[in-house]
């Protein structure tokens, strides 16, 4: 490990034992904030007891799907618009303001079409991560030289091994950005949905905690959820930073 | 052999059509070419008189507007004929592959078998210069390393005419010299015929058994001089008159085509003040 | 026909595509799920008519401009200090961006833990979604800024305020104010969603109150006009960013 990573670590592990230290003493309230340490015992006394396989399963499933559907529909959206320079150039201000529309005030919207399942939080999920897809395939795509097209036809290649074997592996470390982005914002997505009108998954358990006061359980979800989703941010970020090392960007 | 016409263009013109607003561009010609089988011939002329343009229609990149061009006898209709290859001026080697892969990369998409393959690739990154590096990605090599890579690729498919479009133009004056030298030993030992596209009238100069000097967009051919050097030359003819002699010409050939070119949507006055 | 008309004509299109995809989905799905484009549209602007509704679209709009010159204060101060002290930013970057991508709704209980129900929870929810990239454009602008301006205002015996004000912000500006564009879009993000969630005003307290009544066209109207006045800041802004990006 590095310096930095090091002084990182220290950095996160110091924020939690200065939590611990003022949850302890009692300068903040354990009505609010239970100590890091009891969150750690009760988390684990939670996965021991299989309590909470059930929703992990459902909300890592909804997430998987809305994350495959979202980097499958925004790169062949992205392709295709890229293709076509005057429908990009009119979709260009749209794609950059598609993130200030506050989504979730479709969330109850979904609900009410496709009643209280899957479907709606699937649904914000992609619509979430859909667009950062979209948005990386057409940065990556336009950032391919336009010389490889040239030494793609000297090679006698045509449409589909230049697509395979030069274009895509050109805007390979864009496209991983947006799978990465996919990832995340779908986590944010599924969870968010979940958290506001669910019938299962870690959200709603969260939501379901808050609302019965029980604080130990919530904290202990927060922290799983927090741990979970930034190791697999981590994994990818670290996966990334390596693809664009190598070609040197 | 000598003598035989391995490429030739005749009466071609490129024309871009309009675009949104904009008048069409005619780039190119009418121009005549005639390459000899196994010759190294250079075509200098100033920014945007179409010599890209010129290289691009020869390899069957782009259609020419008007005008025949064939290779080895056979009409070029905007496909690439077998046995030519190209080396841009832009950086192409892919960033993705390694040095050995991006070698290998047309041989791959012809399908020949793996033995094969390697034994013509540690060929060519021995010839280049590159065997300590054929397992390093490009952006660990500088740029004249990654234009090597670049000519490796082109050369291990055995091409039989090799388009270079200002090859070395990235390139400092120094590395450029030494490249030159690197591709006339290329040239000889493969016996390919090549056309070299440059602005530098030194390298074109230095490289070639016939120079092409065009005009000012729309390019076309104002003299084709014979340099007349050995087959077995290099960099060091630098020293020589009859250098000097070749280059001077081209330069007052090209003096006011390049003014005409560099006054085109610059400070106007600059030709009068240079001519003054 | 011009550059511009064209381009004119492309948006027209788009958005008349989108109207088009909005009212046959209504076709499919029937009033009691979507109201059609124009339906929603006289609902709107019933509501925009109304005396009732604007309370609750001033207290959307003062929690999100409280949320938003928290995170502009506080990410301009600490994106600059991570900017200018390099080891500081090399620490805190990877850390910015895994808390930028944390679904942080399930810290919004302890927020309403500490704040309690009322503007203060959306104020701070919000602050917290914008602080992240104002933070991270900020360090960025900082610390990318060309040396050579910097070493041209010693050369030119330039004071520290003189540099700050002609040079440095000069400088970073074109970035801040993408740091800011990101910021607005997730900061209202993060209000709406601490609307949803057990609030009694404000915008998003209108759409779950809607949905309560299976008042379809009214949920869908609030909708509209949040994502209308959202997607014209945004423009606005993003207006401002291209031309402070295209000036350097």
């Amino acid at each position: 490990m590095t310096r930095l990573a090091w002084i990182r670590l220290a950095i996160v592990f110091a924020a939690f034992a200065v939590l611990e230290w003022l949850v302890q003493s009692g300068r903040i309230s354990t009505h609010t904030m239970i100590p890091p340490t009891a969150m750690v015992t009760e988390l684990w006394a939670l996965l021991a007891s299989g309590e909470l396989t059930g929703d992990l399963v459902q909300t890592l499933s909804n997430v998987a799907i809305a994350c495959l559907l979202s980097v499958t529909v925004g790169f062949a959206t992205g392709a295709g618009v890229h293709a076509v320079p005057r429908l990009r150039r009119a979709l260009d201000p749209f794609l950059t303001t598609y993130y200030a529309v506050p989504f979730f005030v479709f969330y109850p919207l979904l609900v009410f079409i496709f009643g209280m399942n899957n479907l709606p939080m699937i649904a914000i999920g992609f619509m979430f991560a859909v667009v950062a897809m979209i948005i990386n395939t057409l940065n990556g795509l336009d950032k391919i030289p336009r010389v490889y097209a040239k030494v793609a036809r000297m090679h006698q290649m045509g449409r589909l091994a230049t697509a395979l074997r030069v274009q895509i592996p050109a805007a390979m470390p864009n496209l991983f950005t947006g799978l990465k982005l996919s990832v995340a914002y779908s986590f944010i997505g599924v969870i968010a949905a979940e958290f506001i009108l669910a019938p299962g998954g870690l959200g709603y358990a969260i939501s379901f905690a808050y609302d019965n006061f029980d604080n130990e359980t919530m904290y202990a979800l927060m922290l799983f959820i927090l741990v979970l989703v930034t190791a697999i941010n981590m994994t990818l970020h670290s996966i990334e930073q390596r693809l664009l090392r190598r070609q040197g960007l | 052999m000598a003598g035989e016409i391995h490429a030739r263009l005749s009466g071609v013109t490129r024309v871009y059509p309009a675009v949104a607003g904009n008048p069409p561009v005619h780039a190119l010609g009418p121009i005549d070419l005639e390459l000899r089988r196994g010759e190294f011939f250079s075509i200098v002329g100033p920014s945007g008189c179409g010599k890209s343009t010129c290289m691009d229609v020869l390899a069957g990149l782009s259609p020419p507007s008007e005008g025949e061009v064939a290779f080895e006898g056979k009409p070029v209709k905007g496909n690439v004929p077998d046995g030519v290859g190209a080396v841009f001026q832009e950086d192409a080697s892919f960033p993705w592959l390694t040095v050995s892969d991006n070698v290998a990369f047309g041989l791959r998409r012809q399908g020949v078998d793996g033995a094969e393959i390697a034994k013509r690739v540690a060929y060519a990154l021995g010839f280049m210069g590159l065997r300590d590096f054929a397992q390093a990605y490009p952006a660990q090599l500088s740029g004249g390393m990654r234009q090597r890579v670049c000519i490796a690729r082109t050369l291990v498919l055995q091409p039989r005419l090799i388009l270079l479009d200002e090859p070395f133009g990235a390139l400092d004056a120094q590395t450029r010299l030494l490249m030159g030298d690197e591709l006339l030993r290329l040239w000889r030992e493969t016996g390919a015929t090549v056309l070299l596209i440059t602005h530098a009238l030194d390298e074109a100069t230095m490289l070639s058994d016939r120079i092409g000097a065009m005009s000012a967009r729309p390019g076309r051919f104002l003299e084709t001089i014979e340099t007349g050097w050995p087959r077995d030359r290099d960099s060091s003819m630098l020293e020589g008159e009859t250098f000097g002699h070749i280059t001077g010409r081209l330069w007052q050939m090209l003096r006011a085509e390049s003014k005409a070119a560099m006054g085109y949507g610059s400070e106007p006055g600059q030709a009068d003040r240079e001519a003054g | 026909m011009t550059r511009n008309t064209t381009y004119a004509l492309d948006i027209a299109l788009v958005i008349a595509g989108i109207l088009v995809i909005w009212q046959l989905l209504h076709m499919g799905a029937g009033d009691v799920a979507i109201s059609s484009p124009a339906a929603t549209a006289l609902r709107a602007g019933e509501l925009l008519a109304s005396p009732g509704f604007w309370p609750h679209a001033a207290e959307t709009g003062l929690a999100l401009l409280y949320a938003l010159i928290i995170a502009v204060l506080i990410g301009l101060g600490v994106g600059t200090l991570l900017g200018a002290h390099r080891l500081s930013g090399a620490v805190a970057e990877p850390i910015l961006v895994a808390l930028y991508s944390l679904p942080k709704i399930t810290l919004y209980p302890v927020i309403l833990l500490v704040f309690g129900l009322g503007l203060e929870a959306k104020v701070a929810f919000g602050a917290i979604h914008g602080v992240i990239p104002v933070t991270i454009f900020t360090m960025n602008a900082v610390k990318n800024i060309n040396p050579v301006f910097l070493r041209t205002s010693r050369v030119l015996g330039m004071g520290p305020m003189q540099t700050a004000t002609h040079i440095l912000v000069p400088a970073t500006l074109p970035e801040i104010v993408s740091g800011l564009r990101v910021g607005f879009s997730l900061t209202l993000l993060g209000v709406i969603i601490g609307e949803l969630f057990a609030s009694h005003r404000g915008m998003g307290f209108l759409v779950m109150r809607a949905i309560g009544t299976h008042d379809v066209v009214t949920m869908m109207a609030v909708t509209l006009i949040l994502a209308v006045a959202a997607v014209l800041i945004a423009s606005t802004l993003l207006y401002i960013d291209n031309r402070l990006h295209r000036r350097v």
